[in-house]
């Protein structure tokens, strides 16, 4: 292991080439690490807390985490300089939760949000760029700038977004698992909701029929204790969210730690697709307010705020892994970060530059080949007549 | 827009964009009510197909994969179709709901009681035994939940057809249909298509009350992003039904309680109609009468004494809700410059409401008379039989109007 880093440190005294990959480990070897915070569950028996994982797979989480704070701080300083309008809620203090499912999954199990999605986009792979310009409303946006903030969609990494009205997604994720069910592919669907939506009858009335008929959907409470404005205990009589399912078995996971995230992903698909829905409750936190509108500080002390800042943030979380295991320096884990920017910036200055959508573009994709205004035959193939 | 209207000529000079003259003469002549010239439309499916097909000889010249609607439908009773089965509306909706699912893998079915039970208006009868549990769904009673789960598995590709035991419950999924079925098209920059249909039992029965009556196209209608029509007759009713069913956008089927049970002869083989077309029922000289679902009944009951009192109303099924079909409304408003509305809609915000506003902006140099619209009461549907019966738009008032409005 000493002989590794010997060569490691020697090697960036040979090459100072600035490349990202030049001193991260590709290490793959398995290692074990145990999750600091147990596993709660009900209905069904808790995954060991002990993970495995590689050194690549953590400094991934650590450079995926570092972009994904850094994109939410420029969209940040975006919205307050109006580059940005509308609605925008940060995912900042979350990124655990987006890593973590993505790296215990593949690109064929669809994922279904809420507002909150901007990260849960860049974890299926898309491009900063593209959500960037789709913030500021432009045409290279990944919704070709029409849908904005809450509705980032991503169709070849099955992400089915991005919606805005609190706890309409779930649903529209109980009818993913049921196609993927149909189809009969062994993929599952990640439904991910908040604490303030997890009190919505259709959470309920999808769970019943998820449990009903076997589907492959985990529903996944991403608790940051508050809806919007009001806590969990004021909104909440049974804030035990991972309990509510009743018959349904549920798992609460420490959402700040990506690994523990990882391995109760893990543990959820394989249940799934063997016994049915399962609920998994994500302990996470939120820096921001809900969204640029709401200063966060109304309902909740600074203090609070910087203490979970301090004690429980993902990535320095992550930093002190990598760290203590040696899997990276101080200085190298900066430079990434440095680069990181970089990568956050050039992104931003590209989509600064493109442009707007045309005016035309106000009635493409109303219909399927537009046919509102267009009467087509009934096998939609010809043109007959343009109505007025 | 002008440019569109500009009758036969238009007309012409759209059938260079598709070959299809039998289409292009269905649209400009209003022909005669001859049954022996009427249309059949023919399909001739892919491959999978296995029905026989009509023996027109204008098959042989068609290309295999295009299909041909017929708009035009005489009235039921003087059809004269030498081939074809008599049946009710509702066995025509589940011979095209069938027909679909033996087609197409990916259509679905979901609902209350629609598998086992066979559906509380039969049309779902029998499909549960034939196609299995998995795609025809009997639904627990959540309208949100499942019209969700619907529109979520069409953002895969699937085809579901929704049903609402009575259109009045899918108020309680008004959110996914508007927010989510209509809009995911446009907001996802076109990634996704949601194919859903999603059909019920609407309109004023017999005594069933006020919240069992309910008329929702007029809330449905300004939905961006979704289709409307409502059917009328069993030919209609299975056209459309699959007609919606192939339509990449979502689609709301709207059917009437008291018509699930009306006869009529339909063709054997396979035959679409277009969604975004009216019906010319009888064609006039007089007056333009606009209708749709079981309005038009009462429309033609009206009809009956119009003719013996020397009038030639011209009476369409606008069918399509939304979008109104245009270009055969004006047509015909340029031939009798009057024209009657009469619906089942409430008088405030109805379709009869958007109808008259989109008359009156396209075609207000045509008119001779104000456009005239008979709707329901705006008051909920009483249960009393005879109030019920006042509440609606009965065949004395159209009459009445036909003479007020031609005077």
């Amino acid at each position: 292991m000493a002989l590794s880093r010997l060569s490691l440190r020697s090697n960036r005294f040979l090459k100072p080439t600035p490349t990202l990959l030049r001193h991260v480990s590709t290490d793959t070897t398995p290692i074990t690490i145990e999750t600091a915070v147990p596993f709660e569950s009900h209905l069904c028996d808790a995954p060991s807390r002990s993970v495995t994982t590689s050194s690549s797979e953590i400094l991934t989480f650590f450079r995926d985490m570092a972009r994904m704070r850094r994109m939410e701080i420029a969209a940040d300083s975006l919205y307050k300089s109006k580059l940005i309008r509308g609605f925008c809620h940060l995912y900042d203090g979350q990124e655990a939760l987006a890593v973590g499912m993505e790296a215990a999954i593949t690109r064929k199990d669809a994922i279904i949000t809420s507002y909150r999605d901007h990260c849960t986009f860049l974890g299926r792979g898309g491009e900063l760029v593209d959500a960037f310009s789709e913030l500021m409303g432009r045409k290279r946006g990944c919704s070709n700038g029409k849908g904005g903030s809450m509705h980032f969609y991503k169709k070849d990494a099955c992400f089915y977004g991005g919606h805005g009205i609190v706890g309409a997604q779930i649903p529209l994720g109980c009818g993913l698992a049921f196609a993927q069910k149909y189809n009969k592919e062994e993929f599952v669907t990640f439904t991910l909701y908040g604490d303030g939506a997890a009190n919505q009858g259709q959470l309920f009335e999808a769970l019943n029929i998820a449990a009903l008929w076997d589907l492959p959907a985990i529903l996944v409470c991403e608790n940051n204790h508050y809806g919007m404005g009001t806590a969990t205990w004021r909104s909440a009589k049974s804030p035990a969210y991972f309990k509510r399912g009743d018959y349904v078995p549920g798992l609460k996971v420490d959402g700040m730690d990506a690994l523990a995230v990882k391995q109760a992903c893990k543990f959820a698909k394989e249940h799934a697709l063997k016994n049915g829905p399962i609920i998994l409750e994500m302990d996470t936190y939120r820096y921001h307010g809900h969204s640029m509108s709401d200063p966060g500080s109304t309902y909740r002390t600074r203090d609070e705020v910087s203490g979970v800042r301090q004690v429980r943030d993902p990535i320095e979380r992550v930093r002190k892994l990598l760290l203590t295991h040696d899997i990276a320096t101080e200085k190298e884990l900066k430079d990434m970060e440095k680069e990181v920017r970089k990568e956050v910036d050039d992104a931003v200055a590209q989509a600064k530059e493109s442009p707007v959508p045309e005016p035309s573009e106000l009635f493409t994709n109303m219909y399927v080949k537009d046919c509102g205004v267009e009467s087509f035959g009934a096998d939609r193939k010809e043109l007959k007549v343009t109505l007025p | 827009m002008s440019a569109i209207i500009q009758g036969t000529g238009a007309a012409t000079a759209l059938t260079t964009l598709n070959s299809k003259k039998l289409v292009a003469r269905s649209r400009t002549s209003l022909p005669g009510v001859d049954a022996g010239r009427r249309k059949r439309c023919i399909v001739a499916a892919g491959s999978d197909a296995s029905k026989s097909f009509g023996s027109s000889s204008l098959l042989t010249l068609r290309h295999s994969h295009k299909l041909f609607a017929n708009a035009v439908a005489t009235k039921a009773d003087t059809s004269a179709t030498t081939t074809g089965h008599e049946l009710l509306l509702f066995e025509a909706l589940q011979e095209g709901l069938e027909e679909e699912m033996d087609r197409d893998p990916h259509v679905c079915v979901m609902g209350e009681d629609v598998g086992h039970y066979g559906g509380s208006y039969k049309v779902t009868k029998g499909l549960a035994d034939k196609f299995g549990d998995l795609r025809v769904l009997d639904t627990p009673i959540c309208e949100n939940a499942f019209t969700g789960m619907g529109i979520g598995a069409a953002m895969t590709g699937l085809r579901p057809v929704i049903e609402g035991m009575n259109m009045g419950f899918l108020l309680l999924a008004f959110n996914q249909i508007s927010n989510n079925c209509g809009m995911l098209h446009y907001t996802s920059g076109g990634q996704f298509t949601i194919p859903v249909v999603i059909r019920g039992p609407g309109g004023v029965g017999r005594q069933l009350g006020a919240e069992h009556s309910q008329r929702l196209e007029s809330y449905f209608q300004s939905i961006p992003g979704i289709q409307m029509v409502a059917c009328s007759t069993p030919y209609n009713a299975k056209g459309l039904m699959k007609a919606a069913i192939r339509s990449e956008n979502p689609v709301i089927l709207f059917e009437h309680v008291l018509l699930y049970n009306l006869k009529e002869k339909i063709p054997d083989e396979e035959y679409i109609c277009n969604l975004e077309e009216a019906e010319m029922v009888r064609p006039g000289e007089h007056i333009t009468i606009l209708t749709y679902s079981r309005m038009r009944y009462h429309v033609m009951q009206a009809a009956k004494t119009l003719v013996n009192k020397g009038y030639d109303p011209e009476v369409i099924d606008i069918r399509s809700l939304k979008p109104f079909d245009l270009y055969t409304i004006g047509n015909s408003v340029k031939k009798t410059h009057r024209v009657l509305i009469v619906e089942e809609c409430m008088r405030t915000g109805g379709i009869g409401a958007s109808l008259t506003a989109a008359i009156n902006e396209n075609f207000h140099d045509y008119l001779d008379a104000p456009v005239m619209c008979l709707s329901s009461q705006d008051v909920p549907t009483p249960y009393a039989g005879t109030l019920e019966e006042w509440t609606v738009v009965q065949p004395a008032q159209i009459v009445t109007a036909v003479e007020q409005l031609c005077q």
